[in-house]
């Protein structure tokens, strides 16, 4: 009879170890992806592999990738969320428009904007957890309601759609060089947003594979209920998934106000779309408990070279949706493969 | 043989006891007067049909439900439970059929969920997955299953094993009574016997463990007392010395109404009632 469970388990082990082991990385899919587009791109547009071209891709990347990594997180635990985009909009503007009327130190906006912006990401969690109402009509309604927001709002106290400049205030030049700064690493010229995004893969990382909240994470994710059942705080988990989301929303708020120091307020709409693209494309599940940040950092790179390539091989930018539209649906068809490999079961 | 002799006399040896307990879902009564003890080293079976209430029965055992009627026990204290995680923590571990795991998490991931070891001080405080991924091989082995790879989902696993290994996790976490929900019902013959000798391992142990099943031959093969649950009421509470197989073979479907049942009597008890044999 012990051989019983034995002989089930050399069984299971002999299916499908390929698929095996790309459930267990969910990113390698993603990297072949990227390699694939710059070997293409390093042929087809001069220019590309320059460290100028490189510099420029790997700015791209990291502005999608900042937020790209929270919201792969939040799908690994099994929710969206839509505002993202325009959360990123209504942090600059905060930021600005505090530091504008109220005060002369632009710090104090970038403070009053972290609380702002992590209280929008609570209200998402918090209402998804009290209502159970599906994350894509919450998050849809936040969508809704920060874009009439930032719109009316910034109409309302400056009577334009975009911020007054604030580029002369005090603690403007600190701040740009927390936020929007350049820095040269080896003899190449990168801005600081790639630094905050590599910090966010690894501290995403770290969390999502060595910590109990990313144990939790998966659970919450891939089964709530039996998560819930061993102990698993899970709407906890799901709170701090949407502030996450929202921190993440900060700093790529706090970058547009302090690299062009006025923001325009209807900005940031359709991003959210780009991020959760990315995070696909990086392996995450649509139906959550499984996934990687370092996936996502790859989705955005890929989302970094294709819209830089275009440019450098001078094509029409159009392509560029249609091409990021293909690479989604293969992306999910690989993914649903996995998913049957790794699920199948007696 | 009276079918009502309570099992809940209020011994102050039971680990889990139920006297008279009641649950109201709005106003839809899905358990009166119900009680059990479950004393360790003990395996209590509940049987009964679909609707009869076993599941209730069982989500307020294990804290997902609060009770509305009677009294709950543990180690003779008056208890309400607020949460799974007060049931687990007053030794109370429950394996659910259909959720007991998280399938695409692997092996050593799904043992130790919710009560994951650490390791380290501060920020580097982290997860000790070599001992995680150790531990649980060691304890699956113990069980007497024998996994090559902890790494792989547990998804991968069979139905059987799947319970087994959540068996295996109660017990190592140091449950002293463990609620199982129908561990058998999607199982077939072979797997239904290595979950059931994971049953008596736990009782050999001697865990306290409370059975849920629509089969009573499985009942009969490792339960110490039978609990008749008959929409929503007790249909009767006897020792295993009390009754043979046929007899509670015949009890569970003597006040049913459904047909299933008496197809069943009928196949097996030529004598039987004759509804719908051949
Ligand atoms: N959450 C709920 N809300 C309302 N009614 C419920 C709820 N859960 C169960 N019930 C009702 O309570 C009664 C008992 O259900 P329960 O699930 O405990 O039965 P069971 O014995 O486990 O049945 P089965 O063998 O089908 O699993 C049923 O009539 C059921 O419809
Ligand atoms: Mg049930």
């Amino acid at each position: 009879m012990t051989a019983t469970p034995a002989a089930l388990a050399k069984d299971t082990a002999a299916r499908g170890p390929v698929a095996r082991r790309l459930s267990a990385r969910p990113e390698l899919g993603a990297m072949v992806g990227a390699v694939a587009v710059l070997v293409f791109f390093a042929l087809a547009a001069d220019g590309f592999l320059r460290p100028a071209g490189l510099g420029t891709v790997l700015y791209a990347a990291s502005t999608i990738g900042i937020m790209a990594v929270p919201v792969a997180l939040l799908m690994i635990g099994g929710e969206f969320d839509l505002s993202a985009g325009v959360m990123v909009t209504s942090s600059a503007l905060v930021s600005s428009m505090f530091s504008y009327q109220m005060t002369a130190n632009t710090w104090a906006g970038v403070a009053v904007s972290l609380l702002v912006t992590l209280a929008i990401g609570f209200f998402n969690g918090w209402t998804l957890t009290r209502t159970r109402l599906p994350s894509f009509i919450i998050t849809l309604g936040t969508f809704l309601m920060l874009t009439g927001l930032n719109l009316g709002l910034t109409k309302l106290i400056g009577g334009t759609v975009s911020t007054r400049a604030i580029g002369d205030m005090e603690g403007f030049a600190s701040a740009r060089a927390v936020f929007a700064s350049d820095i040269t690493v080896g003899g190449f010229q990168l801005r600081i947003t790639i630094v905050w995004w590599l910090a966010l893969v690894a501290a995403a990382t770290w969390i999502l594979l060595r910590t109990r909240a990313g144990n939790w994470i998966f659970a919450t994710g891939g089964n709530a209920d039996a998560a819930r059942a061993v102990g698993v705080p899970v709407d906890r988990v799901r709170v701090g998934l949407y502030m996450g989301v929202a921190l993440a929303a900060w700093i790529s708020g706090q970058h547009l106000l302090f690299s062009y120091d006025v923001v325009q307020s209807g900005e940031g709409v359709g991003n959210e779309l780009i991020y959760i693209a990315a995070a696909v494309i990086g392996g995450c599940l649509l139906t959550g408990g499984h996934g990687s940040a370092a996936g996502a950092a790859v989705g955005a790179l890929i989302f970094g070279m294709t819209s830089k390539g275009i440019v450098y091989a001078q094509w029409d930018p159009n392509w560029f949706k249609f091409f990021l539209g293909a690479m989604l649906l293969l992306a999910t068809l690989l993914n649903a493969w996995i998913r049957k490999r790794a699920e199948a079961s007696s | 043989m009276n079918g009502t002799s309570t099992a809940a006399a209020g011994s102050p040896t039971a680990l889990v006891e139920l006297a008279g307990v009641g649950k109201r879902y709005g106003n839809a009564t899905a358990l009166e007067g119900v009680s059990l003890a479950v004393r360790p080293g003990e395996v209590v079976c509940v049987l009964g049909d679909n609707g009869a209430g076993k599941s209730t029965l069982i989500k307020i055992i294990s804290g997902l439900h609060r009770h509305d009627g009677g009294a709950f026990r543990i180690d003779g204290e008056e208890v309400r439970l607020a949460s799974p995680r007060e049931a687990l923590d007053r030794g109370i571990a429950t394996v659910y059929q259909d959720l007991a795991v998280v399938p695409l998490m692997p092996v050593w991931r799904n043992f130790f969920l919710g009560s994951e070891p650490v390791t380290g001080r501060g920020p580097l405080r982290r997860l000790d997955t070599a001992a995680m991924r150790r531990t649980t091989r060691e304890a699956l082995l113990r069980m007497g299953i024998d996994l090559r790879d902890v790494d792989q989902p547990i998804g991968t696993l069979s139905g059987g094993e799947r319970q087994s290994v959540a068996i295996a996790r109660a017990v190592h976490f140091g449950a002293r009574v463990i609620v199982l929900d129908e561990p058998t019902a999607a199982l077939g013959v072979k797997q239904a016997r290595v979950v059931l000798r994971y049953v008596a391992a736990a009782r050999d142990q001697g865990l306290g463990v409370v059975l849920v099943t629509h089969n009573p031959h499985h009942a009969h093969l490792v339960g110490d007392r039978f609990v008749l649950l008959r929409r929503g009421s007790m249909a009767g509470s006897h020792a295993r010395e009390e009754i043979a197989l046929d007899e509670l073979t015949r009890q569970m479907a003597g006040g049913s109404d459904l047909d299933r049942l008496g197809h069943e009597l009928a196949r097996t008890r030529p004598s039987g009632p004759d509804r719908g044999a051949p």
